[in-house]
């Protein structure tokens, strides 16, 4: 259930460059979608072992430095699309904590209507395109939406994110190298959170970093070691994008991270020491954060204690909103399966 | 109309959506510079340019899914697989993300995407490059299949195809862009989702689409000649399947063939047969019967593979069983 937020770091320095400058309304902001994220996913966790929630649960818990921090670099008119750890990128998208609750409990309220699930939320009117649960395959449909604004001369970034799991997979490759060769506007963004699944990026590639795979398709590339520091993010971010903006073609950034639950719901651990798991805690990014807010005097703690219990409060509206929501009739079955008519044969 | 060849009708529909809509671009393995593998696009680069028709690296994946993104985002691609066969290595894509998206985010996504990709054998490509998988990709809710067998059909297929707001798999047969038919001159379309009878006759049904409908035609002139009157349906679209003439003939001739270039096992033939049982079965005076390819990867050697095939001879010897 709901953990306490760690912050053994206290000594530590945090950026002073442009991404860092925001007012006080901001920074508040960006705490609360942190916290959020946190508390919204600790609250699906006991949902699903309570029988709420089905299918699997992949928590973003221990990375909510890595979306917040990017997605907060983004501009309207540029699109983000991820995998399946999504509820965080949902969150800071701006799908409210109901949408994102209700579509967990498969409720007709939901961001996807019920037919999509932890893996698939997406919100065209918010430019967020999901949400994709085969490993990889968003990538080079990201590399076409990107084509898609070159095309019709959009202005605009397609920020693609996907994790450490996912660079070994055909579609990474087909998907870089189209970047490449057709310029593309787009951002990659590796979330490297050391394990896909259960096996680290050690066992699985013979790289020792994995921005060094952009090298093999000529893209620009940057890694950022210290992915729990949100003002970090930011202005990694802000460079990358500054790249792309500019008519450059693509950007791989990677940012290590480090996720602090299993892969999904019911992952035994096998793979690695609750001692490492423990002192990555110690970096807790909500800790960082609280810890820079306060000691940078932006905010002092009766504040974040409050945005803090905003936030319970608002997962429990979500909750009872998920709750009370009906579900999808049955009769709607076939509804979506085609676009206008939906005569399936 | 005009006495035209498949390839032209395909040709024609690509070049008149193009000219109808800036949406409409096309993107896939030597499209451009090179003039289409089969031609079809030949002059397009020329007449469209880089930016509409697109040469891609060999990358079935990228192209199909660069064809998915761009159409979330308002395009209308179209995607060529240089075959059918290449169609495996971007199987996520065709089967696992276009005809899902729109679904599964509750109706938030459009993919008005189309893949042409030509199919079939008999040109002594191989056991690689010489199939008919057409049954695999219809198995999936969410795509629509369609394989035209005349040129009349395939351009107005195409045109519906192009404009439909779905993911429309658009299998052609690579041994058919020399057949010749009668095409209207005028902008028509045909619609997705409806069969068709072909020839009327009243002793026997035979059901097919594609290079079967061929050997179909063939096959029912020569049964005229024996005084059998042969009625053809052409079902033009697996997915959705449009049973309507289907049973409407059958059940006026209670006896059908079914003939299809892919293999039998888990077919077309397998889907038509089982739904004319439930839904027809008092109407059944024989067996109904299949025509198909044998069960083995198609071998190189010509004889070898000709006999794989289904030929008209099949198709007589089945009529002539349910007759």
């Amino acid at each position: 259930m709901k953990t306490e937020i760690r912050n053994d770091r206290a000594e530590r320095k945090t950026t002073d460059k442009p991404a860092a400058a925001l007012n006080k309304k901001d920074h508040l902001e960006l705490y609360h979608q942190m916290v959020l994220i946190r508390r919204i996913e600790e609250r699906a966790a006991a949902l699903y072992q309570e029988g709420f929630i089905g299918g699997f649960l992949h928590l973003y818990i221990g990375q909510e430095a890595v979306s917040t921090g990017l997605i907060s670099m983004r501009r309207p008119e540029d699109r983000v699309i991820t995998a399946y750890r999504d509820h965080g990128v949902a969150i800071n998208c701006g799908i409210s904590a109901k949408q994102v609750m209700a579509e967990l409990l498969g409720k007709e309220t939901g961001i996807s209507k019920g037919r999509g699930g932890s893996m698939h939320m997406a919100d065209v009117s918010k430019n967020y395109w999901g949400g994709h649960a085969i490993v990889g395959a968003h990538i080079p449909i990201a590399a076409g939406m990107a084509m898609g604004d070159q095309y019709q001369g959009n202005k605009g970034v397609t920020i693609c994110m996907f994790g450490d799991g996912a660079v070994n997979i055909g579609f990474f490759h087909e998907g870089l190298n189209l970047s490449k060769a057709w310029k593309l506007p787009v951002l990659w963004v590796c979330e490297n959170n050391h394990y896909g699944m259960g096996t680290s990026v050690e066992r699985a590639t013979g790289l020792k970093e994995i921005q060094q795979r952009a090298e093999g398709y000529g893209i620009p590339h940057s890694r950022l070691e210290d992915g729990m520091d949100i003002l970090k993010v930011r202005e990694a971010a802000e460079d990358a994008l500054e790249h792309v903006r500019s008519g450059k073609g693509p950007y791989f950034l990677e940012i290590v991270t480090y996720r602090y639950q299993g892969h999904s719901i019911g992952d035994p651990q096998r793979y690695r020491k609750k001692e490492e798991v423990t002192q990555w805690e110690k970096t807790d990014p909500i800790g960082i954060y609280s810890h820079t807010l306060t000691a940078e005097k932006i905010a002092n703690k009766n504040e974040l204690a409050r945005i803090e219990e905003a936030v319970d409060r608002e997962v429990e509206e979500a909750v009872d909103f998920a709750k009370t929501s009906p579900e999808p009739r049955l009769d709607t079955l076939f509804d979506y399966v085609y676009s206008g008519d939906n005569k399936n044969g | 109309m005009a006495e035209i060849s498949m390839r032209q009708a395909i040709s024609d529909a690509l070049r008149e959506e193009m000219l109808r809509d800036e949406k409409v671009f096309i993107l896939g393995e030597e499209v451009g510079v090179w003039g289409g593998t089969y031609a079809v696009t030949k002059g397009f680069y020329e007449e469209f340019g880089e930016k509409r028709i697109k040469d891609t690296p060999i990358s079935e994946a990228a192209i199909v899914a660069a064809g998915i993104g761009a159409a979330l985002v308002g395009l209308r691609p179209v995607a060529e697989l240089m075959t059918i066969n290449f169609a495996f290595v971007a199987m996520d894509h065709i089967v696992n993300e276009a005809p899902k998206l729109h679904t599964m985010f509750g109706g938030q996504f459009k993919i008005p995407l189309v893949i042409r990709a030509p199919g079939g054998g008999g040109r002594q490509l191989g056991a690689t490059h010489s199939q008919t998988p057409d049954a695999v990709f219809a198995h999936f809710p969410g795509l629509k299949v369609v394989s035209p067998g005349t040129p009349a059909d395939a351009k107005g297929l195409l045109k519906s195809a192009i404009r439909d707001d779905n993911p429309v798999l658009f299998l052609e047969h690579a041994a058919m862009y020399q057949v010749k038919g009668n095409v209207p001159e005028d902008d028509f379309t045909e619609p997705i989702g409806v069969s068709k009878v072909q020839r009327e006759g009243s002793d026997v049904t035979i059901v097919s689409y594609c290079r079967g409908l061929q050997l179909a035609m063939q096959a029912a002139q020569q049964l005229a000649g024996e005084g059998i009157e042969a009625e053809v349906v052409d079902l033009r679209t697996l997915r959705p399947l449009d049973m309507g003439p289907v049973l409407e003939s059958f059940k006026k001739t209670n006896r059908a063939v079914i003939v299809e270039e892919g293999w039998m096992s888990y077919g077309v033939g397998a889907e038509v047969s089982a739904r004319l049982y439930e839904e027809a079965f008092d109407y059944a005076d024989a067996p109904i019967k299949r025509v198909a390819q044998k069960e083995v990867p198609l071998p190189y050697n010509r004889a070898l593979e000709q006999s794989a095939l289904p030929q008209v001879e099949n198709v007589l010897a089945a009529v002539k069983e349910v007759l």
